[in-house]
Order: C-alpha cells, then sequence, then structure tokens
C-alpha cells in the first residue's frame, strides 16, 4: 500500500468500516436482546416498543435455577419474612409463584441440563479431537494403502444430513440401552465430529515440516515421544481450532438431543425451549437460560481468539 | 573411536534405485564429504546412515556393529538438516537441551553441557531466544550446538549452510572446520558445493547418479580425477575437455584435439604409454585445466597460434577462452596478460597437467607425464 493514500482510498477504508460496523450490529442485535431480556422485570420484557432502560434484576436467574409452583394468593408477611434472600427477590417482583409445592427450596431443571450439556460437550470434543490428532498424523507421516479412499470415506460420513440417519439410530440405542445416557450422546457427537477433526488436523499437521521429528528422532526420542514433545505443541493452533469447532458443534446440537434423551442425559437445548410450552411462558426466565447457555462457547472462544486467528487462515500466516 | 563402513548399500524409491551398490570405511575422526550434483543420492545416503531411511540391501557397519536394523535412536548419531529444524517453540537452551533430556542426565548436568558448548559456538548471549529471533548464522550455529551436545558417535551434516548467504558461509565453514579440530568427530558433510567439499574434506566423495565415482583426498581428486565425471565436476573453472588423437611426428609424440589442424608437442614417452592401452586411440579425450595451458605473445616451439574470444577478468586472473580449430580452450592468465578479445596469442599444453580419458567408459586412462 502506498505510504501517501489519496483521497479515494481513505473514503472507501471509511466506506469498508461501516459495513463492518453494520455486519457486527446484525450479529451482536440478538445478543444483546437475549442479555437484556435476561435481566428484566417479567413485565417489560413484552412491552412494545422495547423497553431499553430498566433497573436490571437477577430474579429471572432466580427463577431459572428454582422448582417453582403456581401460588393463589401473594405471600403472607410470615411467609415473606422465612423466605431466603433471593426468593425475595422474586416476590418483590410483585410475582405469586413461589418455591416449591411443599414449601422447601428445590433445584430447577435448568442446572442439571447444563451439567449434561458441558459433560457431553467436553468430553465428546476431547474424544473427538484426540483421535482426530493421531488418525490425521498417520495419514499425514506415513504410507498408508488406499489413503486417499479412505481420506474421502471419512469425508463421505459428513455428506448426508445427520438427522437422516436419527430413526434408525433411536431404534439402535434403544435396543442396546444408550437411549438418554451421556455416553450415548458423547458417541454420537464424537462420531459426528471426528471426521472433520481429521481432516482440518492433516491441514495442520502436513504443515509441520517432517524435518522437526526426524531431529528429535536423530537425537533419542522414540517417535511416540517426538509425538508429543514435537508434533503436539507445533500442532497447538490447529488443536485449539478443531476444537472450538467440535465444542460448538456438540454444544448446540438440537436434534438428536431432543430425539435421544428425555430426563437424566437431556442436554440444556431441547431444555430450553420445553419450558416455553409449560404454563405461561416467562420469558425473563427463558433468556435467562439461553444466556447462561451461550456463556460457555463465549469463554472458550476468547479464551483461545489468539490460535483461532492463526488457525483460520491454515497456517499461511506460519513463517 | 568411531568407523563407520557401508557394504554394498541398494537404495530403490519404488522402481528407481537411488543409490546404488556404494562401499564406503570412514575412519575415526575423519572429516568426510559428500559431493555431488543435486538428486544424486546424497542426502539418501546421509538418511540412510542416520536410520531415517531403510536400506533394502547392504550393511551399515558403526564400529563393526551392523546398525542397519536399529531405530534411529538407538545409533547414537547426530544430525544437522539443511533446514537446520530448530524446534520453535522451544529456546534456544531448550533446543541444545532437547536431546540430553532424552538421556538419564541430571539437571546440572545437562546445563554444564548446554553452557558448555555454547561457549564454544559462541552463542552464550542467545540462550534464552527463540529460533524465530535468531539470523541464519546463529540458528546454524544451534543446530551444531544441538548435534555436539551429547558427543555422539558421528556427527552428519546435510548441506548445514547451503541456504545462508556467499559471505556467511565462508565464515561458517572455517567455523565448522575449527569445531571439528577442537572437538573431533568422524564426521559425513554432505554438499554440491566443490569449493566447501575441498576446503572442509580430509576426504570428498564423490557421487553421481547414486554411484560412487572417486573417493580420496581434495588434492587427489582434483589432481588425479578418477573419470570424466569427476575430471568435470571438480574444480573451476572447468576443465577443458576434448576428443583428440595421439600421433607421431618428426620423432616426437604429437596430440591433436579434433577440429585443430596441428598437435601440441608432447614427450615422447607419451607414445609408449598410450601404446600399451591398445585400442585407445580413437576414444580417447584430453583433459586439461585451464591453468595447464600456457600463454604466450610470441610464437614459441609447440605453441600453437590461437584467438582470444572472451575474456572474464576476476580480479587476480583472467579466464580466457581461446579459439583453437573449431574447439574452445579455456586458459587462466596473469590479468590483463590479454588485452581484447580477438587478439592472437599462442598456446601449448603443459603436459604434466594433462589427462588422457577413455570416452568409452569414461574413465580415466592413468596416463601421466
Ligand atoms: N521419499 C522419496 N520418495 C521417492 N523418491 C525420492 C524420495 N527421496 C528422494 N527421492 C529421489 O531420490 C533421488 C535422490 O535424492 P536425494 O535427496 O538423496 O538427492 P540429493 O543428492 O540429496 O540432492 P540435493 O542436492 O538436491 O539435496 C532424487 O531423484 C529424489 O527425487
Ligand atoms: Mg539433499
Amino acid at each position: 500500500m502506498a505510504a501517501v493514500r489519496t483521497g479515494s482510498e481513505i473514503a472507501l477504508n471509511r466506506f469498508a468500516v461501516v459495513i463492518v460496523l453494520i455486519v457486527t450490529l446484525i450479529f451482536l442485535a440478538p445478543i444483546y436482546w437475549i442479555t437484556s431480556t435476561a435481566f428484566k422485570p417479567r413485565n417489560l420484557a413484552t412491552t412494545i416498543p422495547p423497553t431499553v432502560v430498566f433497573e436490571p434484576e437477577i430474579s429471572p436467574f432466580v427463577k431459572l435455577f428454582t422448582k417453582r409452583a403456581q401460588l393463589r394468593s401473594a405471600p403472607t408477611p410470615e411467609e415473606y419474612a422465612a423466605a431466603p434472600w433471593w426468593e425475595r427477590l422474586v416476590f418483590d417482583g410483585g410475582e405469586k409463584v413461589v418455591r416449591s409445592g411443599k414449601g422447601e427450596v428445590q433445584l430447577s431443571g435448568y442446572p442439571s441440563r447444563f451439567m449434561n450439556s458441558l459433560i457431553v460437550a467436553i468430553t465428546s470434543t476431547v474424544l473427538a479431537v484426540g483421535m482426530g490428532t493421531f488418525t490425521a498424523y498417520g495419514f499425514s507421516r506415513f504410507k498408508v494403502k488406499g489413503e486417499q479412499d479412505l481420506l474421502f470415506f471419512i469425508l463421505s460420513t459428513r455428506m448426508l444430513p445427520p438427522v437422516v440417519v436419527a430413526i434408525p439410530m433411536f431404534l439402535m440405542y434403544r435396543a442396546v440401552g444408550l437411549n438418554d445416557t451421556h455416553w450415548g450422546l458423547i458417541i454420537l457427537y464424537t462420531a459426528f465430529n471426528l471426521s472433520f477433526s481429521v481432516w482440518l488436523m492433516k491441514g495442520f499437521i502436513d504443515e509441520i515440516p517432517k524435518e522437526y521429528e526426524e531431529a528429535a528422532l536423530v537425537d533419542g526420542y522414540t517417535r511416540m515421544e517426538a509425538f508429543f514433545k514435537i508434533v503436539l505443541p507445533e500442532a497447538a493452533t490447529g488443536i485449539a481450532a478443531t476444537a472450538v469447532f467440535c465444542f460448538i458443534t456438540a454444544w448446540n446440537e438440537y436434534a438428536f438431543a431432543l430425539i435421544m434423551t428425555n430426563r437424566r442425559a437431556q442436554t440444556a437445548p431441547p431444555f430450553i425451549p420445553s419450558q416455553v410450552g409449560s404454563g405461561l411462558p416467562d420469558w425473563t426466565v427463558i433468556a435467562a437460560g439461553t444466556f447462561l447457555f451461550l456463556l460457555p462457547v463465549a469463554i472458550f472462544t476468547f479464551l483461545l481468539r489468539n490460535h483461532l486467528l492463526r488457525g483460520m487462515s491454515f497456517g499461511a500466516i506460519r513463517k | 573411536m568411531t568407523q563407520i563402513e557401508l557394504r554394498g548399500i541398494q537404495k530403490f524409491f519404488g522402481a528407481v534405485q537411488v543409490i546404488k551398490d556404494l562401499n564406503l570405511k570412514i575412519e575415526d575422526n575423519e572429516f568426510i564429504v559428500l559431493l555431488g550434483q543435486s538428486g544424486c543420492g546424497k542426502t539418501t545416503t546421509l538418511r540412510a546412515i542416520a536410520g531415517l531411511e531403510t536400506i533394502d540391501e547392504g550393511d551399515i557397519l558403526i564400529d563393526g556393529q551392523a546398525v542397519q536394523h536399529l531405530k534411529c535412536s538407538d545409533r547414537d548419531i547426530a544430525m544437522v538438516f539443511q533446514s537446520f529444524s530448530l524446534y520453535p517453540h522451544m529456546t534456544v537452551y531448550e533446543n541444545i537441551a532437547f536431546p540430553l533430556r532424552a538421556t538419564r542426565m541430571s539437571r546440572s548436568e545437562v546445563d554444564k553441557a548446554v553452557r558448555g558448548i555454547a561457549g564454544v559456538l559462541r552463542i552464550t548471549d542467545l540462550l534464552n531466544r527463540r529460533p524465530s529471533a535468531l539470523s541464519g548464522g546463529d540458528m546454524q550455529r544451534v543446530a551444531i550446538g544441538r548435534a555436539l551436545v551429547r558427543r555422539p558417535k558421528a556427527m552428519l551434516m546435510d548441506e548445514p549452510i547451503g541456504a545462508l548467504d556467499a559471505k556467511l558461509r565462508e565464515e561458517m565453514r572455517a567455523e565448522i572446520k575449527r569445531l571439528h579440530l577442537e572437538q573431533g568427530s568422524t564426521t559425513i558433510y554432505v554438499t554440491h558445493d566443490q569449493v566447501e567439499a575441498m576446503s572442509l574434506a580430509d576426504r570428498i566423495v564423490i557421487m553421481h547418479e547414486g554411484i560412487l565415482q572417486q573417493v580420496g583426498s581434495p588434492s587427489e581428486v582434483y589432481s588425479y580425477p578418477a573419470n570424466l565425471f569427476v575430471a568435470q565436476f571438480v574444480g573451476s573453472p572447468v576443465m577443458n575437455i576434448a576428443k583428440a588423437q595421439v600421433s607421431e611426428e618428426a620423432g616426437s609424440a604429437r596430440v591433436t584435439v579434433d577440429g585443430a589442424e596441428k598437435g601440441f608437442a608432447f614427450p615422447n614417452e607419451l607414445l609408449g604409454k598410450i601404446d600399451r592401452l591398445k585400442g585407445a586411440n580413437g576414444s580417447l579425450a584430453l583433459g586439461i585445466r585451464p591453468e595447464g595451458v600456457m600463454v604466450e605473445h610470441q610464437a614459441r616451439e609447440g605453441f600453437l597460434p590461437v584467438e582470444a574470444q572472451i575474456i572474464e577478468p576476476l580480479g587476480s586472473y583472467d579466464i580466457v577462452d581461446l579459439k583453437l580449430g573449431s574447439q574452445m580452450l579455456r586458459a587462466r592468465t596473469r590479468s590483463g596478460f590479454v588485452a581484447s578479445a580477438g587478439d592472437k596469442v599462442f598456446a601449448r599444453i603443459d603436459p604434466t597437467q594433462a589427462h588422457f580419458f577413455d570416452t568409452k567408459s569414461g574413465n580415466s586412462l592413468g596416463v601421466r607425464l
């Protein structure tokens, strides 16, 4: 680029900035909406036009995490005095829905669904990335008979929309008792992500010069040691990028989670909309659930952002 | 004490034979240079010795022990790669310490060894840097340090300074020589640069298309090339080669190159020597290095008239292309000796520097005067 910019170049640059801003706004709007609703009092959640200025509350989160039943009337002063501080927050909002049927506070279904999501997504990501990395290393470094055919076969598992096999999978899972188990979902998501992980990791490992490992071999290390000490650190960027993609896929998966699980192993995606249907929908609670659901992916991606930026360019920046 | 012996090595890549029946014995502490054109199998030979490549036939012996079935980590050989391949995620210190960490060495011993070798290589102040922050010459020093630090049985270097610029190459060449003299270890060094080979080697091994052509000290391969390939590959500028006839004329021997009207005078004993190699005449080539061509301004006994065509001034001397009949003869003269192209001068060949080859086999006839 020329050191001195002409007028038209500056105009073009400003135009690009405006476009980027608009696109960013479009992407951020739903996130803003969910986040703001998650902190709104219930009566402001559905106003038209939307309320922008309000005093944020955490009562939607209290309601999200506790089990509740409908009361006939407002709480009595004794009930109010006996309630813990977070229950009072809910009362203060003018709600008649309080605590569980018998009086003691119970956890709602959300925390366990959230845990299920974490367990399933993390385990399947670790498995898919781990196996994918080993497989990719094998394909990248050794002469494998029918390498091209095998790689194509691995890729071909992604050519069909996964839902197509949902019913047969459901029947098979029921037959072997994997229905509504963590392992059932973990196996499914690992299988989804594995082909993707193999292909992505192969690209990254191909980029790492063979000579690094050969130097380690000559320096007195076994191939396994060379893999762990040299290849893995060098492939860290690729592993991070692959892990983010696999995690997001497993975290967001809806269709199979809906079909294969209902209670014990149910993840958050099928659980959150199921709450819309029970009684009068409290949008603030649903927004709070969605808001929390967004956090892990956001944090994970944020932590790995440097790796991701380099990873997206598939090693083009690497010297 | 480390001797390396290669016996009848054969190596195929698919149907292509890359090493053909290679036999070589390398003595303890010797600095051997593998010299050859690109693709002649130098790297493959080195990798076979290191254990990175399996061989199809033959034996590789280290101190009399056959090692061709050992993994490379069990051969105790160090290698410097052309691209250095320093581990980018480790500091210089960690890079050099890496081979020691594979052994059961205590921390303090490792530290001592790393600092020791860093001192020898003068890179002590670079120990905390990452390889990406090093210059080419420093990377090369670190790579050598990593190879030397565990005092391996032998050291293999694959064009270690090929990627550096000319000035740095010269500097590093001297450095490698110094290190070898100081540290002393059996070394096999691969290059396609004959100047590098000449200046470093105790013995040069010249390879061509997977076949060993000649083994000898730098002066041996320069003065007594075993065949036409070696004759033309070693030495710069290249040796003059021309088909020639040997005849007797007025009681003295004459060597006439094809395309020239008259022959150069040679001592009579040449006749007897060539005669013994019956049939050589007719498929005979004369080889003479440019410094073996003598040039005079005046006509003298035994000198043939020639015309200067191109003059390359190279500072301390000139290389002059002389037209002799339809042949070109390159001569080395004092600088400015031939003033300009087109000048008529007189040339003869120094018989003691002439080489004779059989053009059919390409081999030297071993005739020297
Ligand atoms: N892994 C391989 N598979 C197939 N052919 C190979 C392989 N490695 C090398 N070759 C071939 O073997 C021949 C010798 O290669 P090698 O690398 O030993 O040459 P070299 O003398 O080191 O050349 P250079 O000076 O270019 O490094 C070349 O023709 C090359 O194409
Ligand atoms: Mg090579």
